[in-house]
């Protein structure tokens, strides 16, 4: 399985890509490639540097030096640019716009990027924002949110959807639910970077991993793989 | 003569058409500040822009022609300022911007003495709205009537495009989170940048409505400036809402101040303003971003 992966070019590849904030470098050039159809598990402690990874290749922070390249081309520099070459993102805080109903939310990015993924068929993979339509985006609980930030990125009919932390902040039965859907998109063979603190969620769900250090990745492997050792569990995830 | 009807109702109508003219001019700003966090203290030389260039149109080719073209004017200065400074600008805080926006008020001041003179110039009003017209027993000047009903047209035409459009969807998403807003594809710089030039068109427009109402001369643009900003903190910034609501408030206080209270008028805006803050310190209606 994972020699048939890394056959294909990756549909996401990062190469001793440096960046942060200000004065503060936080990756110190990170290596990881992501291969089309599968999805990717990012790990790692607090403060490893897998937020400030999405944020670099979203166009958030600049590339200080090394190099991103989404299916074979350079990536652009520009955020609004990287969302229309096919990435859609969702963020740990989800920003959900508390200014546009439910509806409105959806709608911004369902009429730029049509596609198989239609108002119809995210509302039956979450039917709960169904019945929330028409209320505002800040009306709704964190589970409720973090579908409608899922569904919103959906609409965008991305070639590559990037989560952050997905499950934070969930109660169990929403995060069963949430594995569920996100295994349906899995099977539907959507190509997926996925940050998550939450190791069985992660592992269950992804098919490689790439452990995040310091601002480098320092193991690469299969998910099964990682559940076995034990060994870089401790020493990078203090499971 | 309080207990006369027709007072309240002539102040009534003298404070919303302040309130409208004021509104034309705090929507455009508050909605670029909410968009980009860019804070444009020119807003008012671009008022007297539009104040100018309708009066020498106007002169020429009669009120109507003014009115349309200042707009169209004061949109294409906006663009020149824009392409050449704005853009620049953007990443500077928001020190650097308020000195360089500030610097162009002196700027613009000086432009229009060198173009127009030093003296006040007076524009006509148009012969169709020259007259009075009797409302509910009082004659009141239509000019003043027709600010009013243009600045409530504009106001329901914004309210529908931003509550109810695909691009108010996008603006209101912007004024939320700009890089949030980018990562849905959208290309908000040039957002700011349409944002930016119906804000300044409208500023034209302001300045077109008030030029027969008052004397156009080169500092309108500051004396509008306090007023608008003090509109925009009362409102809240980012806000349709905000704009409606802080131009009602400063032209009601204003207008009944100066005929109820003519010794403390000028005091009470001021101290409306720091109550306003002090119970609600983003504004009336703060955009939610
Ligand atoms: N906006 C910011 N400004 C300055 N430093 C930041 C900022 N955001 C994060 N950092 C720093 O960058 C480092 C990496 O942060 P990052 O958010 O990428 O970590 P993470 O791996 O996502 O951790 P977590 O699991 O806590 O989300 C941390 O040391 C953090 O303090
Ligand atoms: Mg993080």
């Amino acid at each position: 399985m994972l020699d048939a992966g890394q056959a294909m070019e990756p549909v996401l590849e990062l190469e001793q890509l440096c960046a942060g904030y200000g004065e503060t470098q936080v990756l110190h050039g990170l290596s990881v490639q992501a291969a089309p159809g599968r999805v990717l598990a990012l790990l790692g402690r607090n403060g490893a540097g897998k937020s400030t990874t999405l944020k670099t290749v979203m166009g958030l922070l600049p590339v200080r030096a090394g190099q991103v390249r989404f299916r074979g081309a350079p990536m652009p520099r520009q955020p609004h640019d990287i969302a229309r070459a096919g990435i859609a993102y969702v963020p740990e805080t989800r920003d959900i716009f508390p200014s546009l109903s439910v509806r409105e939310n959806l709608e911004l990015t369902a009429r730029r990027f049509r596609g198989d993924w239609t108002l119809e068929r995210v509302l039956t993979l979450f039917p709960r924002l169904g019945e929330r339509l028409d209320n505002g985006g800040t009306q709704l609980s964190g589970g409720e949110q973090q579908m409608l930030a899922m569904a919103r990125a959906l609409l965008m009919n991305p070639r590559l959807l990037i989560l952050d932390e997905p499950t934070e902040g969930l109660a169990p039965i929403i995060v069963q639910q949430l594995h569920d859907s996100l295994q349906a998109l899995k099977r539907a063979g959507l190509s997926m970077l996925i940050v998550e603190q939450n190791f069985g969620f992660a592992t269950a769900l992804a098919d490689d991993v790439a452990v995040v250090g310091r601002g480098q990745v320092v193991w690469t492997g299969s998910a099964a793989a990682i559940r076995a050792d034990t060994g870089v569990q401790h020493q990078w995830l203090g499971v | 003569m309080t207990t006369d009807p027709g007072f309240w109702l002539l102040q009534t109508l003298n404070a919303l058409q302040l309130s409208m003219l004021l509104f034309l001019l705090s929507i455009g700003l508050t909605v670029i500040f909410g968009l980009m966090h860019f804070v444009n203290l020119a807003h008012g030389a671009l008022y007297a822009a539009g104040a100018y260039v309708a009066a020498s149109v106007s002169a020429v080719a009669g009120f109507w022609a003014g009115l349309v073209l200042a707009p169209l004017a004061v949109a294409v200065i906006g663009v020149l300022l824009y392409g050449g400074l704005i853009r620049r600008m953007r990443r500077s805080g928001p020190m650097a911007q308020v000195l360089v926006t500030f610097g162009l008020i002196f700027v613009a001041l000086d432009l229009t003495r060198l173009i127009w003179g030093d003296i006040a110039l007076a524009s006509a009003m148009p012969p169709l709205l020259e007259g009075r017209l009797s409302v509910l027993g009082i004659d009141y000047p239509l000019y003043r009537l027709f600010v009013i009903g243009l600045g409530l047209v504009v106001f329901a035409a914004l309210a529908f495009v931003l509550g109810r459009t695909q691009i108010g969807a996008m603006i209101r998403a912007g004024v939320d989170n700009d890089a949030m807003a980018a990562c849905l594809g959208i290309n908000v710089e040039r957002l700011f940048f349409i944002v930016f030039c119906l804000g300044c068109a409208l500023a034209g427009l302001a300045g077109a409505v008030a030029a027969p109402l008052l004397s156009v001369s080169p500092d309108m643009g500051l004396q509008i400036l306090i007023p608008t900003l003090i509109v925009i903190v009362i409102g809240g910034l980012g806000s349709l809402q905000g704009a409606i609501a802080g131009s009602l408030v400063y032209g009601f206080v204003q207008t009944f101040g100066a005929v109820l209270a003519p010794g403390l008028a000028s005091v009470l805006i001021y101290g409306l303003l720091a109550a306003i803050l002090v119970i609600r310190p983003t504004g009336l209606f703060p955009a939610k971003g």
